[in-house]
């Protein structure tokens, strides 16, 4: 049984294979539209996320599978205070696999340590967000056709966006990846991704304050939202959260086949007149999030 | 430079960064252990500038030298028996140690769920760093 709790928990030939896994699904999804018959996954989100527990809630069910959990800690036995281990401890008797996300860093870790079924992690604070990432790695495969031997600029909250640090990481592992890194100073991202992976690494990657000068290298701009829930001071927040706004005016300088990816939900940091350009795909990106918990979920579950 | 006696038989933690002392004193468990305990704070030192030191006069078999370099990874220890320096010892970083250091993260599940364990990978050898096992963030010995 394998849990994944961070995106570097499938090794890079397990992540082609579920990018193939989902290419196919992409390809005829109706071809798999029961093959998790019988089988439940339980969604628990111990913190409001519409997005991600819809899109696991989707992909079950278009997998044949049923589905059960609680949308936030209020309305789960969390609000008794019961810790992550009961709960899990419990739930793996309903059902065949989960998704957990919770605003305590490593809690799906814990919730892995004492589950009998798959345990997914759907976002634990501001750390990791594997399927996020795996369906960043969809996106950019489906649409540029490869993984590597691309440059990609991430705006934005690098501090406490935690795609920004899985999709890092992810793509650390493949060839040729250059990183251009735009944020406030206050906003940077976190030491231990510049040193233990890009500098470790020997990875190409800058530090600039400035969207607009990195715009026409980029092949990918990954643009994020600051998150006011990341902030203990909302002075902070007020400051730093209008500080890249992406327009049309810097569309113009960007390479006629790069590509705007959001992790969504977007507030004032992509204009609204951004949505029509071909390049911005972060609702096609939203679509692909389905297909590759589709296919992650089959994986987990074994089923063919 | 303050003098305190010379031991017969004991154990010098040497080499403590300043305002360290107290923290191995308490891990230790010095307290409650039927020893003679000194403490110095900051002591000059070639090396360090200034530095913690910490003698103790008996036996404590049951000591793990090598958790004290997860508290501390400068430290020496030296090994006293009959008023000698019978053995000098670096301690080895253990590759996890739980239940010794305490994650800070006020965002990690370990600072709302206290009967997990406190659990810490070693993720950088040379500079002795440890990073907690579920939310990754290092741990300060500030």
């Amino acid at each position: 049984m394998k849990h994944i709790i961070s995106p570097t928990d499938l090794s890079v030939s397990e992540l082609n294979e579920l990018l193939d896994l989902s290419e196919e699904i992409i390809q005829d999804p109706k071809k798999f539209s029961d093959v998790c018959r019988g089988m439940k996954l339980a969604t628990l989100f111990y913190e409001p996320s519409t997005r991600t527990r819809l899109s696991f809630e989707a992909a079950m069910l278009n997998l044949g599978g049923s589905i059960l959990g609680f949308a936030s800690a209020d309305s789960s036995s969390a609000a008794k205070g019961e810790s992550v281990a009961d709960t899990i401890r419990v739930i793996s008797s309903y059902a065949d696999i989960c998704a957990i996300r919770h605003p305590k860093e490593g809690a799906p870790l814990v919730a892995s340590h004492f589950s009998s079924i798959p345990v997914i992690n759907a976002g634990d604070g501001g750390h990791n967000h594997p399927t996020q990432t795996f369906t960043d790695l969809l996106t950019i495969k489906n649409l540029k056709g490869r993984l590597n031997n691309l440059t990609v600029g991430f705006c934005g909250d690098l501090k406490f966006g935690r795609t920004v640090h899985s999709l890092i990481n992810a793509l650390a592992r493949y060839q040729n990846i250059n990183f251009i890194l735009i944020s406030p100073e206050e906003l940077r991202i976190p030491t231990y991704i510049r040193e233990e992976t890009l500098k470790a690494n020997k990875l190409p990657f800058e530090e600039t304050r400035n969207l607009e000068e990195a715009m026409p290298k980029l092949d990918i701009l990954y643009m994020t939202r600051v998150q006011r829930e990341r902030f203990f001071n909302e002075e902070d927040y007020i400051r730093l959260k209008d500080i890249y706004i992406l327009d049309g005016r810097k569309m113009a300088n960007a390479k006629e086949d790069m590509l705007v990816l959001h992790p969504l939900p977007r507030v004032n940091e992509i204009s609204t007149e951004v949505d029509d350009d071909p390049r911005a795909v972060y609702f096609k990106q939203a679509q692909f999030g389905v297909y590759v918990r589709m296919a992650l979920i089959m994986k987990l579950l074994e089923v063919k | 430079m303050l003098n305190i006696g010379g031991l017969n038989q004991g154990i010098v933690i040497d080499h403590i960064k300043v305002g360290g002392a107290m923290k191995i004193y308490s891990y230790l468990d010095l307290e409650n252990k039927d020893v003679s305990v000194a403490i110095i704070k900051n002591a000059r030192s070639n090396k360090m500038g200034k530095k913690d030191i910490i003698k103790i006069e008996g036996t404590m078999d049951d000591l793990d030298l090598d958790i004290l370099g997860a508290l501390d990874h400068q430290i020496t220890i030296n090994i006293i028996e009959n008023g000698v320096i019978i053995d000098k010892k670096n301690p080895k970083l253990p590759d996890h140690v739980n239940n010794v250091l305490k994650c800070k993260n006020p965002r990690c599940i370990t600072s709302v769920e206290p009967g997990l364990t406190h659990s810490f990978k070693l993720t950088d050898r040379a500079n002795g760093i440890y990073r907690c096992e579920y939310c990754e963030q290092s741990f300060d010995r500030r």
